[in-house]
């Protein structure tokens, strides 16, 4: 019988320990397929985040390093400046990169760094229990914000891949969403994409992918999909911001 | 180059740390280090090596723990505050096991302080300053020259061992310009494979370096492991120097108050006081052993140093009460004049 369907030779045989219904594991293939298409896996050296998908090294048969909280682009740097011939990919969550790793995700792109990084919004802090993100939504309800999200008392959400298209030596800054298979197809196109820039020498590539987090938002996988569509999706236009064929 | 050469202590350590084949440099400007930092973003590139001006310290230090994790040789130097940010760092590579190389050319705190020499980061040294169990190897030379010959030292212990090392210097060793033989130049480049480095898993299996525990008892088990370790350490890698062996007054002081020490001890000396010097060369490990041994001998203990205290505490733990033990010290980025040294030990008897 002919293999149709397989795990991508990037990844162990791992089961994630992911809740129902969060698009980490998705992700997480996509990038797996990706790293096979291109030949990366055995070149390359992945950096992992503080939060939930800190188990990298579980799941990718390349290279792990733990990062601090949010300084995956500044390990990125370090390793990618003295070993310019490895493919180096940040994977962080948006407390990682956003809140705590700001400095450090502003700085790695303005530098042009030749890396790729994979920023994952679930709008929350999925790891801690669901507290307030510097991408939680106007309105939403958080740990930390009980009564919903006041833009006047706790800040607006930042657009990072809007921000990051915004820095001059970023050749590629995309926004892209897992809640439909059309859009996952997408997804898997930009973070081609972005490895591709980065085996091409071409400079630094940002993929930010809308994610679910139906374990802190109190939702059903479903009604989780439903958020990201309706309510993320609407706040955070998808696109190619930056060096995308047009 | 010819190999004796005038140059000052920040230069110095720089071009005996590029000589120990030195891969990458990460830091951020902070004053009395600068030249440190300056230098390297001139030799490094010229050289075809990495140099990164980061955006901070934190970011610093993390440039090194990635680029450490490579099995890189790499550094970073700083100054008491910027040594403050990369605490976080320190931990985390101590508890992935990760080497690596820090300068920091102290000056006068708390806080924004001064730029004044200073040995006011002796505890932030020697007990850590991150979160957790874990130990740094710190060297505190007190010449230019021996600044030199341990950085470039500094860099094989660390590999060794697989944990960071510390210079510990201060402002006057920075900035003073004393004529130093360098060390022979060494190619950089990756050592042999030791099995933990992260290259890309080609021909092998993939490798993780991580300083996260999850499994039960792991971490017990992980932190029981850099205890043996720091042994190890201990056992193998404690330096001190002792200037004689008759004596009733032992000084114990380190770094560049040691060497202010010493200059005292000569006037006393003619005085008619029998009196020496205990330094220790590494901090830490601190020479508990060789300083219990070497005070049973005296009548009284002086220690000397440029903060409030510090060092004092770990003299004490070897003295452990044998002798009496008198302190001198000078904070705030100010150190003593051989005079005042020589004042409290003539008042001791
Ligand atoms: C210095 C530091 N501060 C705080 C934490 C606690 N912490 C762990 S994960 C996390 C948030 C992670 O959220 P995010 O990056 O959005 O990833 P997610 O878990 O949602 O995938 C926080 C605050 C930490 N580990 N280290
Ligand atoms: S808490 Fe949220 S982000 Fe974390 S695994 Fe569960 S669903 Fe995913």
């Amino acid at each position: 019988m002919a293999v149709v369907f397989k795990k991508p030779e990037s990844m162990t045989d791992k089961t994630t320990i992911y809740c129902p219904g969060c698009n980490h594991g998705t992700i997480h293939r996509i990038v797996g397929e990706v790293l096979d298409e291109l030949e990366l896996r055995e070149s390359t050296i992945g950096v992992a985040p503080v939060g939930c998908s800190v188990l990298l090294y579980e799941y990718f048969k390349t290279d792990i390093v733990e990062a601090p909280h949010g300084r995956a682009p500044a390990l990125a740097t370090g390793i990618k400046r003295v070993r310019p011939e490895n493919t180096v990919f940040c994977y962080q969550g948006d407390g990682d990169l956003a809140s705590i790793g700001m400095a450090e995700i502003m700085h790695a792109a303005n530098r042009g760094e030749m890396i790729t990084v994979i920023f994952v919004n679930n709008a929350n802090y999925g790891m801690t229990g669901g507290q307030m993100a510097p991408t939680t939504l106007p309105g939403q309800r958080t740990t930390t914000t009980p009564e919903g999200r006041d833009v006047g008392y706790h800040g607006a959400p930042f657009r990072m891949a809007e921000i990051m298209a915004g820095l001059d030596p970023v050749v590629y800054s995309a926004r892209v969403s897992v809640s439909a298979p059309g859009k996952i197809n997408k997804t898997k196109k930009a973070i081609k994409k972005a490895f591709e820039n980065q085996k091409n020498n071409t400079g630094f590539s940002f993929v930010e992918v809308l994610s679910s987090c139906p374990t802190n938002w109190g939702m059903t996988p479903l009604q989780g999909i439903e958020f990201v569509k309706n309510e993320m999706e609407g706040y955070y236009p998808l696109g190619e911001f930056k060096g995308g064929n047009k | 180059m010819s190999n004796k050469v005038l140059m000052k202590g920040n230069e110095a350590i720089a071009e005996a740390s590029i000589r120990a084949g030195l891969e990458g440099y990460f830091g951020y400007p902070i004053t009395p280090q600068n030249e440190f930092t300056a230098y390297m973003s001139d030799h490094m590139p010229r050289r075809g090596r990495a140099f990164v001006q980061a955006e901070s310290e934190v970011a610093a230090i993390n440039m090194v723990y990635g680029a450490s994790a490579t099995g890189a040789r790499v550094m970073t130097s700083s100054s008491s505050p910027g040594v403050a940010l990369m605490q976080e760092g320190f931990s985390y590579m101590c508890g992935a096991e990760v080497p690596a190389v820090v300068v920091n050319i102290m000056r006068g705190g708390p806080g924004l302080g001064n730029i004044g020499p200073s040995q006011g980061d002796y505890n932030q040294a020697t007990r850590g300053g991150g979160n957790g169990d874990y130990r740094f190897i710190v060297y505190a030379p007190s010449t230019v020259q021996e600044a030199v010959d341990l950085t470039y030292e500094a860099f094989d212990v660390s590999d060794r061992y697989r944990n960071p090392v510390l210079i510990l210097g201060d402002g006057a060793l920075g900035q003073m310009a004393e004529p130093v033989v360098l060390p022979e130049d060494r190619e950089p480049g990756r050592k042999e494979d030791e099995g933990w480095e992260l290259t890309g898993p080609k021909d092998r299996d993939p490798r993780a370096v991580m300083s996260l525990r999850l499994a039960e008892g792991g971490l017990k088990k992980h932190n029981w492991d850099l205890a043996e370790k720091f042994e190890r350490i201990a056992e193998n890698e404690t330096r001190y120097e002792l200037t004689g062996e008759d004596y009733d007054t032992l000084v114990v002081s380190f770094g560049t108050a040691a060497r202010v020490a010493k200059s005292s001890l000569r006037a006393v000396k003619e005085k008619g006081e029998k009196v020496e010097l205990f330094r220790p060369i590494t901090v830490s490990p601190f020479p508990y052993k060789q300083l219990a041994e070497a005070a049973s001998k005296a009548k009284k203990v002086l220690v000397a140093e440029m903060n409030l205290g510090q060092m004092l505490f770990d003299v004490k733990v070897a003295v452990e009460g044998r002798v009496p033990v008198e302190f001198i010290g000078s904070p705030g980025g100010e150190s003593f004049t051989p005079e005042e040294i020589e004042e409290k030990i003539l008042s001791m008897k």
